[in-house]
Order: structure tokens, then C-alpha cells, then sequence
């Protein structure tokens, strides 16, 4: 019998059901997406945040002081040690290598331009490098550290002797892509001009062979720029390794801090000396929390108002059905089995709407993802028995007032129609 | 009937009853009404806080970024000094939005002949501009140096006083602090200007300015700095200008996506729970048309109840709203979110307009149906 009025009460009441419905539909499906943006939110902006480049940088163990002004080397370059390019591919053997974005390695020469008196930089590195460790297959160079380098004309292959010049520097050379230019006695062509609002203005670019071909040096590698995605800093990423013991020092060196990712690129190539660049990553850490933090608290206030509006169409459909329930109290019905069938009802909209929704705000979240962020956001399976969780609680509670005002009510007032 | 009733009456047009209408139904029913109220109010306040939030973060979220440092740099063309006044100039350019620190750079020896990068610059403000610099303590008297850490190694290892000297002048200096970037900031030495103009009589050539505001705002101020200061270059620093560009947006369309899910969801809570109200009253329509008020007055009447819930809800929403929205600045950003007053007429217009439509949209409905079905209460 229960079970018959539940069946006909939906059969019947097509529309009210479908109202309501909707309503708890729409609620869940907008909490779903929230949640599911506001978990995500902090991998995106993660990533987002790599635009400003590198937040590591590797340097040989045994350097000696840069002298250096305003990004231009004053040093002799015969001066200082070297990393061997051969470990470089390692860092992707490391413990966080997914965490990795990608690397650059560095290695500024001095040369000279035409046969001119003047001393320039000549900067090598890797552009978007093809590179092999184990069997995965990986590109990297400044086209990934560096995002905000432009260049008009073409990005040199790493393979090629092409090289890039800088903006200044074509400028006062009058050069344009295409042109050929002097290096060190060998002529080279300009495959395009580099614009980076840095020293790199004021130099010549090109692939890390060449560099290293002239400086007849193979294998040397100044300096490696690092952008890996991390973790804020609290106050445990700032223990020294050195003095965590057994499980604690697991958990430091398991945690994808900058400082551990530091540990790690050291342990990872030879003789080096691996750092945190501050600037970057300290500044990372605050506005990845302040985004994160603002997306959670509007993602509860689309849980408050979404709770609310499946609580208000509920209380609407209860209180629309007092003659129902005079009707049913004044046939002998008990207030409890009143309330039971107007539960039973709530249960099975929530879990009707809850499923719908929830897939519709699935849906939503990777449309939000798609379109702003270019990648998916990923729905975790854990969510669904929670959100289920979450708009039948919500439902019930919602209807609760509504129900008690309901089962109050004297039947021969509902039934005359006297609300 | 006495003469002066039939005057009072005379005098009072319909509008008098029109306005008691209006009064005893929102007295009478006040439980309704007051639902109805507060769901106008809930989603009125919703609304606002987005809104606000919106509008705001792109301030909040910039401070954050100037964190990141400098966004312009000031150089002196082929590595010349800066003109004196070029400091004044910019501060005046910059009008209080923004940082503006001088940097001047020498190679200076050690006594034992090593090369070191020695910088001059103001101190304090150096603090606020780059306030991710790890110090140990910053230096605050007289030949007091600031040394980076790997710099740090070179001039002075156990931390003992030390001389450098730049064209045959020599200073003896305090090591106080160390400086952690793991930038080139860990190779130079720190000292205050005063301290370096006098022992090197080097001017700056270089400011750094972090200026406030959007990035068309900071493009207006490069494109001013470099008409006042023909003797240098004035270049944004990309590297920054972009980041906070980029991250910038994405934020500001995710919230974007999130304001108009949420209001989306706060009309619909207010459209099911009016649309309840008036169907509800549905006795009232039938009773209205049964004594003769003709569709445009009940239209008319349920009309002016809605805008006048509208209204009201707006009001007191908007009140809660910023007030939310200045908790969750508080919370987030640690300073409150400033009440826009240029939301209000969105949100008032919104709210009026969302009750209409779900006054209006039941009236629409009953109109077909006769007085008296209504009434028998089918």
C-alpha cells in the first residue's frame, strides 16, 4: 500500500514532481560542479603559475661567485665549474619527475660579433628539445621554462646551427630574421628575433651544442632552470632534511615542496647545487592559497544557495498537498506514516535528482575546465556518494519544516480548504 | 450615511484601497510573505556578494601579486648612470601607486683580489619591494652590509668584518645579515645608498618600480616614464607582467562561471518559492474576479506585491551581500572587500525583475481558469 501511494503520487503529480525535481537537479548539479572546480582549482592555477618560469635552478657544486649586472656576466668565461649535459635527462628518473614541467639548461660564452672589438653573450640552450630517459619520450627547453620569450620570425631547430638574436641587439646590428651574421669567425643564420623584456635583449641565442661547439666545452652546462609544480611551503617543507629521522624525513621527501624537489635534483645530478628560486616559488605558495581559498568559500556559498533552493521547491510541493494530507489524516492515517510517505518521496527525488545532476555538473565542469583552463577537470569517483549524501540531507531538511507544518495540520481545515 | 464619510471616501481614489490590498496581504499572510521575503533576501545577498567578489578580487588578487616584485625596470641607456632627478620623477609618475627602490651596481675586490658584485640601494624599501628575500637581518647602521649567501663564502666565511675596495678607495664593512634569493642576489653584497654614493660616488642606474593597477594602467606609466626620462629605458618585466596577466584571468573567469551558476541557482530558489506564493493565493484571485476587478488590476496588484517584495529583498540582500563579501575578503585576503555601490542597481533591477516573472507567470496560468472552479476548490 505504501509502496502503491509513493508509485501514484508520482504518477499523478507529474508536473509538481517534475518541478521539484528539476530544482534538486539543478542544485546538485551546480554544487557537483563547484566542488569539482574548486578541488581542481589549485592543479590549474598550479600550472597557470609556471608562466612565470622556473622556480628551481641547478648550478655546479664547486661555482665560483657570478659577477653579474643587470644580467650580464662580467666574469672570464673560462671561469667556474660545469654540469654535464649527460645528466640532465635524469631529473625526469627523479621521485616527482611527473611534477616536472620542463628544463633549460644554460650556458652564456662570450663571443665576438663580426670580428668587433665588443665582447657579446652568446646564451645556449634548448629550445623544445626531444630527449630520452628509460623509455619515456619528453620535450623541454625555454619554450616551456621561458613562456613569455617571443620570437617573430622562427624558433631554431635544436639540431640546427640557426641562432636568435635579441631585440636590442638586431637593432643595433640591423638584423633581421633571415640575415646571416659573424659569430666567432663561422657565419650563421638568423632564424628569428627574441623578445624577452630581460638581458637576453642584448644577446644572441642558440642551441646548447653551439654554444658548446664554440666554447669547446662538449658536454657544459652553466646552469639548469627547473619548473616543477609544488606545493606551498609551510612550516615543516622548512626543516632541514638533515635533522628529520625515519618516517618524518619520508613524509618531507614524499611531499612535493620546492625544497624537496631541490633535494631531489641534487641527489639526481652529480656535483650540483640545487635552489629554490624565491621570487617565484615563495610568491607561488600566497597566491595559489589565496585562490584556492577564495574558490572554497564560493563554492560554499553555491552549496548554501543550492541547499536552499531544492529546500524551497520541497517546501512549496509539501505545502501544496494539505488537503492530500487532511484527506489521508481524516481515513485514519497516523501522523508518522503521514511524515514516512512524504520522506519516502523526498528520499527518491534526491537520488533521482542527485544522479542526474551530478552527471549534469560533471558535464559542467568540464565544460568550465575546457574553456578556461584548456584541460580537463577530472571528477573523482568519491564524489558521488558524497554529493548523493549531500542532496538527500539537504532534501530531507528541506522538507522537514514543511512536512511538520503539514501533519499539524487540523484535516478539517485542509479539507475545507481553509489554508 | 453622514455627509463626511461619503466626502472621505470621495476624496480617496482607488489607489487608497489598491495600497490597503498591498498592506493586509503582506500582514495577514505574514508566514508566506515572509518566506517569500526571505528568499528574496537569501538570493539578493547572494547575488551581491558574487558580484562584489567579482569586481574586487581583480584588486585583491593585483596586491597579491605585486608580491612578485617589480613589474617595470628603469635603466640607464649603455649602462649610464640615471639622470639625478630621475628618482623624483618617477615617484611623481607613480603618484603613490606603486614602489619605486634605485640600484647601484659596482665590481668591487676583496683584499684577497676576488671580484664581487657590491649594490647600493635604499634598504627599507627594498624590504617591501622584494618581500620574498630570506634575510637574517637587515643591516640599519653605517657601513652595516647585507651579503648573499654565496657572496657570503667569499668576503667574510666566519662572518668577521671585511674590506672591499673599488678605484683604490677602500671601506671597511659590518657584515649583519645574509640574503637567501638563489638568484643573483646571492652573489652581490648589500649596502645602503648613502654608504655606497660616499665611497664609490657611483649614482644608480637602475630603478625598479612595482606599480599598482591594471596592465593598461602600468603600459600608460611606461609609456609617461619613458617621455620624462629620455636618457633611459624604461621596460616592463614581462616575466611578471604576463604571469599575473594570465593567472589573472583564469581566475577571474572561473569566478565568473561560478557568480552566474550561483545566481543562477539563488533566481530559481526565489522564482519556485513566489511562484508557491501566488498560486497559492489563488482563492484571492478567484474572489478578486469574482467581485468584478478586471485582469489588468489583478495583474496590476499581484505586480506591485512582487516589485515591492523585489524591492525590499534587494535592499536588505544588498546590505547582507556586502557584508559577506567584506567577511570573505577578511578571511581570504586579509583586508575587506569595498562595497560597490555600482552593483546595487544590478541587483535591485534583478531582483524586481525575477519577482515579476514569477508573479506574473501563475497569474498568465490562472487566467483561463473561471472564478468559480477556483473557488470550489478544484
Amino acid at each position: 500500500m505504501f509502496g502503491r501511494l509513493v508509485y501514484e503520487s508520482f504518477r499523478r503529480q507529474k508536473r509538481r514532481k517534475l518541478l521539484a525535481g528539476v530544482a534538486i537537479t539543478l542544485g546538485v548539479g551546480v554544487a557537483t560542479a563547484m566542488i569539482a572546480v574548486a578541488t581542481d582549482i589549485g592543479d590549474k592555477i598550479s600550472r597557470e603559475l609556471r608562466t612565470y618560469g622556473a622556480n628551481l635552478i641547478v648550478t655546479p657544486q664547486e661555482d665560483t661567485l657570478d659577477v653579474q649586472i643587470g644580467g650580464v656576466d662580467l666574469k672570464p668565461p673560462s671561469d667556474g665549474a660545469y654540469l654535464n649535459e649527460a645528466d640532465l635527462p635524469k631529473i625526469k628518473g627523479m621521485f616527482w619527475r611527473n611534477n616536472i614541467v620542463g628544463f633549460a639548461p644554460m650556458l652564456p660564452i662570450s663571443v665576438r660579433v663580426n670580428s668587433d672589438a665588443e665582447n657579446l653573450t652568446l646564451l645556449g640552450t634548448y629550445f623544445s628539445k626531444r630527449l630520452t630517459f628509460g623509455k619515456e619520450d619528453f620535450v623541454t627547453g625555454v619554450r616551456v621554462t621561458h613562456p613569455w620569450w617571443k620570437v617573430r620570425g622562427a624558433w631554431p631547430d635544436d639540431n640546427s646551427s640557426d641562432v636568435l638574436l635579441g631585440e636590442s641587439l638586431a637593432e643595433k646590428l640591423g638584423r633581421k630574421p633571415g640575415d646571416e651574421i659573424d659569430i666567432a669567425g663561422q657565419t650563421y643564420r638568423v632564424a628569428g628575433i627574441l623578445s624577452t623584456g630581460g638581458a637576453e635583449d642584448n644577446e644572441i641565442v642558440a642551441s646548447l651544442a653551439l654554444a658548446q661547439q664554440i666554447l669547446g666545452k662538449p658536454g657544459a652546462v652553466r646552469r639548469v632552470y627547473v619548473s616543477a609544480l609544488t606545493k606551498p611551503e609551510d612550516a615543516f617543507a622548512r626543516r632541514d632534511p638533515q635533522t628529520l629521522r625515519g618516517a618524518e624525513y619520508d613524509r618531507w621527501y614524499c611531499s612535493p615542496y620546492a625544497a624537496s624537489i631541490a633535494f631531489q635534483l641534487q641527489e639526481a645530478i652529480p656535483h650540483s647545487h640545487a635552489e629554490q628560486i624565491r621570487q617565484i616559488a615563495q610568491n607561488e605558495g600566497t597566491v595559489l592559497s589565496r585562490i584556492k581559498g577564495l574558490m572554497l568559500l564560493v563554492t560554499l556559498a553555491a552549496l548554501f544557495a543550492s541547499a536552499l533552493a531544492v529546500s524551497a521547491a520541497m517546501a512549496t510541493a509539501i505545502f501544496e498537498r494539505r488537503t492530500e494530507v487532511g484527506l489521508m489524516k481524516a481515513l485514519g492515517a497516523g501522523s508518522v506514516s503521514v511524515a514516512a510517505l512524504f520522506f519516502a518521496e523526498a528520499l527518491l527525488l534526491a537520488l533521482i535528482g542527485g544522479v542526474v545532476g551530478f552527471a549534469g555538473g560533471a558535464l559542467l565542469a568540464r565544460q568550465i575546465g575546457r574553456s578556461i583552463f584548456d584541460s580537463q577537470i577530472t571528477i573523482d569517483a568519491v564524489l558521488f556518494p558524497v554529493i548523493l549524501a549531500i542532496a538527500v540531507i539537504v532534501t530531507f531538511a528541506g522538507s522537514a519544516m514543511a512536512i511538520r507544518r503539514a501533519v499539524k495540520f487540523d484535516p478539517v481545515y485542509a479539507l475545507r480548504g481553509e489554508a | 450615511m453622514s455627509s463626511d464619510l461619503i466626502n472621505r471616501r470621495s476624496a480617496k481614489p482607488h489607489s487608497s484601497m489598491f495600497l490597503r490590498m498591498l498592506m493586509r496581504a503582506a500582514v495577514l499572510r505574514r508566514g508566506r510573505a515572509a518566506s517569500a521575503l526571505l528568499a528574496m533576501v537569501v538570493a539578493a545577498a547572494v547575488a551581491t556578494a558574487m558580484l562584489n567578489l567579482y569586481v574586487d578580487v581583480q584588486a585583491k588578487l593585483r596586491k597579491e601579486f605585486r608580491n612578485y616584485g617589480a613589474n617595470i625596470v628603469v635603466v640607464g641607456k649603455d649602462g649610464q648612470a640615471l639622470p639625478v632627478d630621475a628618482l623624483t620623477k618617477v615617484e611623481a609618475a607613480l603618484a603613490g601607486h606603486g614602489l619605486a627602490v634605485p640600484f647601484a651596481y659596482i665590481v668591487a675586490r676583496t683584499s684577497d683580489g676576488q671580484s664581487v658584485v657590491v649594490a647600493g640601494t635604499d634598504l627599507d624599501q627594498v624590504r617591501k619591494l622584494d618581500s620574498w628575500w630570506s634575510v637574517t637581518a637587515w643591516p640599519n647602521a653605517s657601513q652595516d652590509a647585507l651579503l648573499g649567501t654565496r657572496a657570503a663564502a667569499v668576503v667574510s666565511p666566519q662572518g668577521k668584518p671585511f674590506d672591499l675596495s673599488f678605484q683604490e678607495r677602500t671601506i671597511h664593512l659590518n657584515p649583519v645579515g645574509t640574503l637567501r634569493t638563489g638568484a643573483s642576489e646571492d652573489s652581490r653584497v648589500y649596502l645602503s645608498l648613502q654608504d655606497f654614493e660616499s665611497w664609490t660616488g657611483v649614482q644608480p642606474s637602475t630603478i625598479e618600480i612595482a606599480a599598482s593597477g591594471s596592465s593598461e594602467e602600468v603600459n600608460v606609466l611606461i609609456h609617461q616614464l619613458s617621455k620624462s626620462l629620455p636618457g633611459a629605458d624604461v621596460r616592463p618585466i614581462r616575466q611578471i607582467m604576463e604571469g599575473e596577466a594570465r593567472v589573472l584571468g583564469k581566475t577571474r573567469a572561473t569566478l565568473a562561471a561560478a557568480a552566474i551558476l550561483i545566481i543562477a541557482t539563488a533566481a530559481l530558489c526565489v522564482l519556485s518559492t513566489l511562484i508557491g506564493w501566488v498560486f497559492d493565493r489563488r482563492r484571492d484571485f478567484a474572489i478578486m474576479k469574482a467581485l468584478g476587478a478586471s485582469e489588468g488590476l489583478i495583474s496590476g496588484f499581484f505586480a506591485a506585491e512582487a516589485a515591492a517584495l523585489g524591492a525590499v529583498g534587494a535592499l536588505l540582500g544588498f546590505g547582507i551581500g556586502v557584508a559577506v563579501a567584506a567577511w570573505i575578503g577578511r578571511v581570504n585576503f586579509h583586508s575587506p572587500v569595498v562595497p560597490r555601490f555600482n552593483v546595487l542597481p544590478i541587483v535591485f533591477v534583478g531582483s524586481i525583475a525575477v519577482a515579476l516573472i514569477s508573479a506574473v507567470l501563475p497569474i498568465f496560468l490562472l487566467r483561463r481558469v473561471q472564478p468559480a472552479m477556483i473557488l470550489r476548490g478544484e
